[in-house]
């Protein structure tokens, strides 16, 4: 180790530091009366720290090549970053309201967010797998953050177990890949694999590995927690489940594919393939069933994991930016629908059900109108913003030959845009009946809602120039 | 500037008065329209005036450029546009003044319903459009009026749109034209293709080489110039209501009389004649396609005046004799005589303007009472609206003095006797006989039907309600005074225009910029070095000068005897040759061979469409996915969903097992 390691991942070690002195700070003043001001400044810590990486450029490794630092890397940390910042922002009111506000609460997030920087910067399984456990323990602790209620404990207590499991499976694929490439680094196993046909064991290695990953974007069949687990945890825990480990846990599966099986698209794209395929259409059906939001919300995620993976079948650099832009506007929009779903509540009590928003449009036009433009967006209507996430991954695939992907991406989109047109149908269609009270939202809850939704109107112009951060992230990491 | 002044002040009047009356109000929208189109009309003879004859053409802005397509949107100001102006923005005008009249009370409207402002505003739309088509200077910009005055025409027709019959007669009337459209595109295209333009100079320059190339059209070979004579046709004999697609003129009678005496008598249907004179370069290499327009034309003129014999409803009499007095241009047309064309075009908008306003004045008069059965007597009543109808009939049967013109120079008589036997002498010199016999005895007919209209309408007894014969009265001021303008070029307009469109050869070709047979295209209208009807249409035997006069006389006996004389005969002679009469009175069974043979067909075939493909094939197939299969797979995700962990391990394992077996079936491992 030397200096040098250290300032190319002085970010992740600037907030590690942050977190410590946060937990002290904490411990030994007003304990859980200091929440709030956690809170905030947590916020305020990971903006500053994506402005910073934001100005950042180059390629560097470090640590003997454990740890890379690249444009792809940066692009996915800012959206982490960011994201994170604004579920916390959004969430505070909630935890107030709810007594939950505890001290460690930011804390444990901030610890979960640099086990996300360390996983979409691992450049070894080594330091994969550090990154990867470094966020899930984190996320097993907010998981269950409610400790007194059954249903929190039970959404942690699966998530762990479920989430030991997909480890074990990690692990297994990690020594398999080990034994037949000689060689924990990702450049390493990419020159085996471009030496000559791959190993059989090597394959069965990245199958795997790619299951493990799997789980943590919640792709079909490793997706059965979700839905538990979103409806369990608290609904701020929940926003944040939806937002920041997906694109870190994407972005690691771009980087392993692409970074150390980079040679062999045709193996791993069809995995991916058949994960986008078996997500989107699970995730699109099983949503239709839904009438709690928040359990739809985890569907909705399912389906939406099947599209970036679209992205990440077509094995090209297409695909990669379209995977990273699907990510981000992902993101955009699923802050500002749980923003929205943070606010629901009915005589003081959160409510979920989706049948209380009957004729919200009456109560709160401009709310409601927003929302309409969120759920449009994320069913691909266009011109929000939701519908170009979709048309570039489907380009992508078209472009990679995989037209047959893209139909069935289509198809599914076609089945997902019921759920989402429902909401909009009972906000503005259905008969009148007594729902959620109007009012009672914190302003962070409605900066993130309108925010969000003005996003997706004012996106469709050049999507804020995502598409060539994207583009220049995408080449640094396909070659 | 003027030209441009004249072409858009309708456009103006008919959006201001059109979505601003309620700003302006609707006596503001009224008079703005109204005066609009009086200023064209003035600019018009201003511009007709002092047109000195060579063709100018005005850019008014870029239109479409496009690979080897490229137009420019001007005015070709020409003689048959010059004639044009005036035809459209006069009659035009007047109507709009008449219908300040005709239009105050409206029985299918209620108080609170305006629909005055909406009129006016259709009536200047139309006019606009029509000046668009009249001085278009390419294909494309003429077919934008053309599809542009069929839609006036469309909104127009349903102006009562709600009675289900004015709705019927509106898209009976958009649909065949759009048969008729179709061979006018067709024509655009092959030109297009042959000549790789559509601005009219350059297709004129090319016309002789046109009648040299054959091209493939269907499966069989053409001459290219008779092709494009034959499709343009096609599309004039829609818009112009000729024999086979003429079945939605007399339905058009359900617009408002206005309409009729504007768009389905004076200006819209002699589109196709003065598309046919327009593209007159093109005819005169395509002498089979010119063969053609004169059969039709003079078959038209013979089959729709046998029809308006026996027709009780004021409006359709004058419809069907509108039909067939079109039929007479396109003979003028076919016969080469384009300049003769132009001149029944000009007199007949006059006269049958006139007839029309007249018969409006009528059914006003009478309570919207149009069953001429119901009439009778009138002529004291409204002395007037009678005087005038009867200028209306002198013109159009062609009353004048036979042989003046040896005395006089020109024909002293009605505008008819001047124009329509002009025709006569000219299919004569043609040397189509089956033309000159067509036209003298649709000649015979004309005469009969508009003395029976006369006669049934103005003489004999009151007959049908009572009440409305004592209450009949006089027009207001603003009715009669179109009336008696229309009046005076009913009875002038033939003797001033004689020299100029056919009795002198040096005149004519000065008016229209011939030329001594100069190139296509120079002058308003083209006759070909071989083209010597006019010379010996003037140097005819005696007996076909006099024929058309001989046949007017005819028919007026007759129908003196039949309706004067003795009143009961018409209803012995019906009786007796009843299945001819039952021929005529349903117009040949034109509307009822066609609804067998092709409505029918068309509504099964999209019955067919419509329930068994739209209903069962589709609609079912959705409705099945998205009702039975997707609710079914959602139930079954929702049962795997059970809460145990055991389950949700177990599924990862299976997916496992899963990703493996795909990997290797998909050749992941070789």
């Amino acid at each position: 180790m030397n200096p040098g390691d250290l300032s190319t991942a002085l970010p992740e070690v600037l907030i590690s530091v942050y977190a410590m002195a946060a937990l002290l700070f904490g411990v030994y003043t007003g304990k859980d009366r200091t929440a709030g001001l956690l809170t905030w400044t947590t916020a305020a810590v990971f903006v500053l720290v994506a402005i910073w990486i934001g100005t950042i450029s180059g390629h560097r490794t470090a640590f003997d090549g454990l740890f890379i630092d690249d444009g792809f890397a940066r692009f996915a940390k800012v959206t982490v970053l960011l994201s994170a910042a604004a579920v916390l922002v959004i969430g505070h009111d909630y935890m107030n309201r709810r007594g939950l506000m505890r001290f460690e609460y930011p804390i444990v997030i901030a610890l979960a967010v640099i086990g996300m920087m360390v996983m979409v910067s691992a450049n070894d399984l080594m330091s994969l797998y550090m990154g990867l456990e470094l966020q899930s323990l984190s996320l097993y602790i907010v998981a269950s953050i409610r400790r007194g209620d059954a249903k929190s404990t039970e959404a942690g207590l699966k998530y762990f177990i479920l989430g030991a499991l997909s480890s074990g499976l990690l692990l297994y694929g990690a020594s398999l890949t080990y034994g037949f490439a000689g060689t924990t680094s990702f450049s390493g196993i990419l020159s085996t694999v471009q030496q000559g046909a791959m190993p059989i064991g090597l394959l069965f290695g990245l199958v795997f590995l790619l299951s493990g990953l799997a789980f943590k974007v919640s792709a079909v069949p490793f997706h059965m927690w979700t839905p538990d687990v979103y409806e369990g945890a608290p609904t701020p825990v929940t926003a944040f489940f939806a937002t920041a480990p997906k694109v870190a846990a994407m972005a690691l599966i771009a980087r392993l594919a692409e970074g150390a099986f980079g040679s062999a698209p045709k193996d791993w794209g069809q995995v991916l393939a058949l994960l986008s395929v078996a997500s989107m259409f699970w995730g699109a059906i099983a949503a239709i069933g839904q009438r709690d939001i928040k359990r739809l919300m985890a569907y909705s995620s399912i389906t939406h994991m099947g599209f970036a993976l679209m992205g990440l079948a077509a094995g090209t650099a297409g695909g990669v930016q379209a995977m990273l832009i699907y990510m981000a506007i992902y993101v955009t929009m699923n802050v500002g629908t749980f923003a929205f779903i943070l606010s629901m509540q009915k005589d003081g009590e959160p409510v979920t059900d989706i049948d209380s928003l009957r004729m919200y449009s009456r109560r709160e036009p401009l709310k409601a109108l927003a929302l309409l433009v969120l759920m449009f967006s994320l069913a691909g209507v266009p011109p929000m913003v939701g519908f170009f996430a979709k048309f570039y991954v489907l380009k992508a695939a078209v472009d990679a030959h995989m037209a047959w992907l893209a139909i069935l991406g289509v198809i599914a989109s076609v089945i997902g845009a019921f759920y989402y047109l429902r909401i909009v149908f009972y906000m503005y269609f259905g008969e009148e009946r007594e729902g959620i009270d109007a009012g009672g939202m914190s302003a962070g809850a409605w900066v993130g809602l309108m925010g969000s939704a003005a996003i997706m109107l004012l996106g469709v112009v050049n999507l804020f120039g995502i598409g060539s951060l994207a583009q220049a992230a995408a080449a640094t990491l396909v070659h | 500037m003027i030209e441009q002044v004249i072409l858009f002040a309708p456009l103006v009047g008919a959006i201001i008065g059109g979505f601003g009356w309620k700003v302006i109000g609707e006596k503001g929208a009224l008079l703005l329209t109204t005066g609009l189109l009086f200023l064209a009309a003035l600019l018009s003879w201003i511009v007709f005036l002092t047109f000195d004859g060579a063709t100018q053409h005005i850019e008014i802005l870029r239109y479409i450029s496009s690979g080897s397509l490229d137009t420019s949107w001007a005015i070709r100001l020409d003689r048959l546009t010059t004639i044009m102006l005036i035809v459209v923005t006069t009659v035009s005008s007047l109507v709009h003044l008449y219908s300040w009249g005709y239009m105050a009370h409206d029985e299918n409207w209620t108080h609170d319903e305006p629909y005055k402002a909406r009129f006016f505003a259709y009536l200047s739309l139309f006019t606009f459009a029509m000046l668009m088509l009249v001085t278009a200077d390419n294909l494309v910009q003429m077919f934008f009026g053309w599809e542009g005055v069929g839609l006036a025409s469309y909104l127009l027709i349903g102006f009562y749109y709600k009675k289900p019959s004015a709705n019927a007669a509106a898209i009976k009337a958009f649909v065949v034209n759009r048969v008729g459209d179709f061979g006018f595109m067709l024509g655009i295209a092959t030109l297009f293709f042959l000549t790789d333009s559509i601005n009219f100079d350059t297709i004129f320059t090319h016309a002789p080489a046109l009648a040299k190339t054959n091209v493939t059209f269907l499966w069989s070979q053409w001459n290219a110039a008779d092709l494009v004579g034959v499709l343009l046709f096609v599309g004039a004999s829609g818009k112009s209501a000729q024999l086979f697609l003429h079945t939605w003129l007399p339905d058009a009678m359900e617009g408002p009389t206005p309409v009729s005496a504007l768009i389905h008598a004076a200006t819209m249907v002699t589109a196709g004649v003065f598309l046919v004179c327009r593209m007159s370069p093109i005819y005169e290499f395509a002498p089979a396609a010119k063969e053609l327009v004169l059969i039709i034309g003079a078959t038209t003129a013979f089959f729709a005046a046998t029809v308006g014999l026996v027709q009780n409803d004021i409006k359709r009499v004058i419809a069907y004799s509108t039909c067939s007095q079109l039929g007479y241009m396109f003979a003028a047309a076919g016969s080469g005589v384009y300049s003769v064309a132009m001149f029944h075009l000009l007199t007949h908008a006059f006269f049958k303007a006139l007839l029309f306003l007249c018969a409006g004045s009528v059914i006003t008069a009478m309570h919207h009472e149009q069953d001429m059965r119901n009439y009778g007597n009138l002529r004291k009543k409204i002395p007037f609206t009678f005087w005038m109808m009867v200028v209306g009939t002198l013109a159009i049967t062609g009353v004048g003095i036979p042989f003046s013109k040896e005395l006089f120079g020109i024909p002293i008589g009605f505008a008819g006797f001047d124009s329509k036997d002009a025709i006569i002498e000219a299919s004569y010199a043609a040397g189509s006989m089956y033309g000159f016999w067509m036209l003298v005895i649709a000649a015979v007919f004309t005469a009969f039907y508009s003395w029976r209209l006369i006669f049934m309408t103005f003489y004999g007894p009151e007959k049908g309600d009572h009440h409305k014969h004592e209450h009949a009265h006089e027009s207001p001021m603003v009715m009669l005074i179109p009336l008696g303008v229309l009046g005076l070029g009913a009875a002038f307009s033939g003797m001033v225009g004689y020299n100029y469109f056919f009795g002198n050869e040096h005149m004519l070709g000065q008016f229209f910029s011939l030329g001594e047979h100069g190139a296509p295209g120079t002058g308003a209208i083209y006759m070909g070095a071989t083209n010597h009807v006019i010379e010996t249409a003037h140097h005819l035997p005696e007996w076909v000068g006099v024929s058309a006069f001989i046949a007017m006389l005819l028919g007026f006996g007759v129908a003196w005897v039949m309706y004067i004389a003795r009143p009961d005969l018409p209803a012995r002679m019906a009786a007796a040759n009843r299945p001819l009469y039952l021929f005529l009175l349903n117009k040949w069974y034109f509307d009822e061979i066609y609804d067998a043979i092709l409505v029918k067909p068309a509504v099964a075939l999209g019955r067919f469409l419509w329930k068994k493909g739209d209903g069962e094939v589709i609609d079912g197939t959705i409705n099945g996915v998205s009702m039975g299969i997707v609710p079914w797979f959602t139930r079954l995700t929702a049962r795997a969903q059970s809460g145990y962990l055991f389950h949700y391990a177990f599924a990862m394992v299976i997916g496992i097992g899963v990703l493996m077996t795909w990997m290797t079936l998909t050749g992941g491992a070789h």
